[in-house]
């Protein structure tokens, strides 16, 4: 298959995305050493939390979108064997997100907008910051566009046939993140611009974070999905396995779109402008969305098991010592599930309608999402990178020990890091702290802990440098490499697949309903009370 | 279409795992009365110094005829004003909650004193204190250059000190 200029989208998607992720690691040590306030010199909120607000841009959304962008356009060239349709539109897509990005950095870095990666009205950025996000979604908005058609000229080229599982699930992430990124949108649109710029005088902030949770949570499984799409379609393979159910993983995927969308309001647990019973009715659902996580720990660790066995492993517990734990791939999924269970964890105290009252905005959040997001999300991104980077340039890999060091590094680091940030939570350390100023005895209790995650950040910093010098040398390699992506086979050949197991159609009228009932009175009782809204307010 | 036995029984167990918690969170709720702020009253948060509630003089503590206590509070970069207050342990307690500026958030680490105050919004948390002694309140919403330093004092005495420091007077400024 000729697909250079395929390579060459992907390759320049997913050097974008990795770029962002080595300045943000760099920015990520420079803040926990700040905080920790043992380095007087370093001492600068303004530095801090321009630095903060620039490393939950670059992470949350630079490194994701773009990564899942590169990672889309190839999984579809290759699942389909179709070209990427339209090559102009794909490109403009990158070229107006990556004009967001550069613009929102422009404020970002020069500290008129640090207001965070979330930034709640009434504090206002730069109306340019504002500009920037709004067109790195919009260029998302061209990469969606594409996979859907895609999917769809594929469907009407094979009528009845299973769509390939890797390009269900980035066809079903294209159609989640175009209902996931409309309420950020409504509100970055109707609200924050408009009021940024002066046009508006006030912003209702309640309204705005309820938009705001809208997008909240799906944008996690928006970020997710890449790293299931490689647990169930690239694993297996790499293991020297088969996929123990094709069919299960589709029913995941759907289970994960539909039931990600309506539950936002587990961000609003402890917010005044919703009532009880919305946010216990999207508590239930929170609850629902952990079924196809529990539902791939099964599948995927199936698949490992079957692998495990193929490559000789015996007895109960024999088949994991028999996995090939130096293929990056593999060792990433080891790791990344490892911390899944402890993230997992975290997360089901966090979606506990009580037991959340404990944990808000503490230290405790801060280190559940590193640790699952950082963690388990981006560990299989750069399973999937050392995995790509070959295929995509032609030229074998650097050094896949340095491969493999470097996700270790990654997971002891990570671990080392979050562990602490838990407690801290724990012991009442509310996040997005620059220093410590609270004259109460508590705090001296914190201090072991901000001490420990120094270091776990020092490892995480090392371990960030490995992974980019080791794609960068990859790339300028002069040895040549032939090879293509391989996806695993299911054991069992899909066969008679119910069409809403192969089709998005019912699903999204039940999301359309969800939503509706998720999220319609709860905005529309905005309009329908006597509201007050916010000025502008610096930072 | 295959799905395995084993698959079907996970599935099966995860439904009753997802069940289970879903149970014991709605029973929290409904039965033993633990609720978020939830309130869903509007303020104009530009003009609480004319409010009747939340005028500066109206702030602190407030004693009801039925034994419990109201407690009146604003937050503002950077701190929750009156910046001191003294409570009773075991006592039935109302936090209202309002902001003067942007979004903050607040908690009693060790307690279950913990709400969003949302500008435009009063956030009403119920809760009783059980342990007597010297709590920080603190901003867990970054609010500006200021978040670290945003936070007040709380000492909660035992309920017959308490009635002895209000017969005196003085217990809502510490």
């Amino acid at each position: 298959m000729d697909n250079v200029a395929e390579k060459k989208l992907a390759l320049t998607h997913f050097w974008v995305a990795f770029g962002a992720f080595g300045l943000a690691a760099v920015m990520g040590l420079y803040q926990v050493i700040e905080r920790s306030g043992f380095f007087g010199f370093l001492e600068s909120r303004e530095v801090y939390y321009a630095s903060v607000s620039t490393h939950g841009v670059l992470m949350g959304f630079v490194l994701t979108t773009f990564f899942i962008m590169g990672f889309g356009y190839y999984v579809a060239n290759t699942t389909l064997k179709l070209p990427v349709w339209n090559k102009t539109f794909a490109w403009t897509g990158f070229g107006v997100a990556l004009t967001g990005v550069v613009l929102a950095a422009l404020p970002l870095l020069l500290g008129q907008a640090s207001v965070l990666f979330t930034f709640y009205p009434p504090l206002m950025a730069h109306p340019i910051f504002y500009i920037g996000a709004t067109l790195l979604v919009v260029g998302s908005w061209f990469w969606c566009v594409s996979m859907i058609v895609m999917y769809m000229q594929w469907k009407k080229a094979n009528p009845g046939q299973p769509v390939p599982l890797a390009m269900f699930a980035t066809t079903a992430n294209a159609i989640l993140w175009l209902w996931t990124s409309a309420g950020v949108a409504v509100e970055v649109l109707f609200q924050l611009i408009p009021w940024a710029l002066g046009w508006i005088d006030t912003i209702d902030a309640g309204l705005a974070r309820t938009l705001f949770a809208w997008t909240l949570h799906p944008i996690v499984y928006f970020w997710l999905i890449p790293t299931y799409t490689a647990f169930y379609t690239l694993v297996p393979k790499q293991a020297g396995g088969f996929l123990f159910s094709d069919e299960m993983a589709r029913a995941a995927f759907i289970l994960l779109v539909v039931f990600s969308l309506p539950i936002g309001f587990h961000h609003l647990y402890m917010d005044p402008e919703q009532a009880h019973g919305w946010k216990i009715l999207h508590a239930v659902g929170t609850f629902v969305v952990t079924l196809p996580t529990f539902i791939t720990g099964f599948t995927v660790i199936a698949s490992l098991e079957i692998a495990g066995r193929l490559n000789g492993g015996k007895g109960l517990f024999g088949w994991i010592a028999a996995l090939p734990w130096n293929n990056p791939m593999v060792l990433a999924i080891i790791l990344g599930l490892l911390m899944l269970i402890f993230g997992g964890f975290g997360g089901l105290v966090n979606a506990s309608y009580a037991m959340n009252a404990m944990v808000h905005n503490t230290a405790w959040i801060s280190g559940h999402f590193h640790l699952i997001f950082g963690g388990t999300t981006i560990i299989m991104y750069f399973g999937i990178a050392y995995y790509f980077w070959p295929i995509l340039t032609g030229k074998p890999l650097f050094c896949p020990s340095m491969a493999i060091a470097q996700l270790w590094s990654w997971f002891i680091g990570m671990v080392i890091m979050t562990t602490p940030w838990h407690i801290l939570g724990l012991l009442g350390q509310p996040r997005r702290i620059d220093s410590v100023n609270y004259n109460n005895l508590l705090t001296i209790s914190w201090e072991p802990y901000e001490v420990t995650m120094i270091f776990g950040g020092l490892i995480l910093v090392v371990s960030a440098g490995m992974l980019v010098y080791n794609l960068y040398k990859t790339h300028l390699g002069s040895e040549s490499y032939q090879g293509e992506v391989e996806y695993a086979e299911p054991i069992h050949a899909v066969k008679d697949l119910p069409g809403y197991l192969n089709s998005f159609t019912l699903w999204n009228i039940v999301i359309g309903v969800f939503m509706l009932i998720a999220f319609g009175y709860p905005i529309l009782q905005f309009f329908l009370m006597e509201t007050f809204g916010s000025g502008r307010w610096g930072v | 279409m295959h799905i395995d036995k084993l698959e079907k029984n996970w599935a099966g167990i995860s439904l009753g795992i997802a069940g289970l918690f879903v149970t014991v969170i709605l029973g929290s709720a409904f039965f033993h009365g633990i609720h978020a702020p939830s309130n869903v009253e509007t303020i104009d948060s530009a003009k609480l110094h004319l409010s009747a509630e939340f005028a500066e003089d109206k702030l602190g503590v407030e004693r009801n005829p039925n034994g419990s206590v109201t407690v009146r509070m604003v937050a503002g970069r950077y701190g929750f004003y009156p910046k001191d207050l003294t409570l009773p342990a075991e006592t039935a307690i109302t936090f209202r909650w309002v902001s003067l500026d942007v979004i903050h958030g607040v908690h009693m680490p060790m307690t279950n004193m913990s709400t969003m105050i949302v500008p435009g919004y009063v956030a009403q948390v119920s809760t009783v204190l059980h342990h007597a002694g010297d709590y920080p309140l603190l901003c867990n919403e970054y609010c500006g250059m200021g978040h670290a330093h945003m936070w007040s004092n709380i000492k909660v005495v035992s309920k017959a000190q308490w009635d002895a420091l209000n017969t005196q007077g003085g217990a809502n400024h510490g």
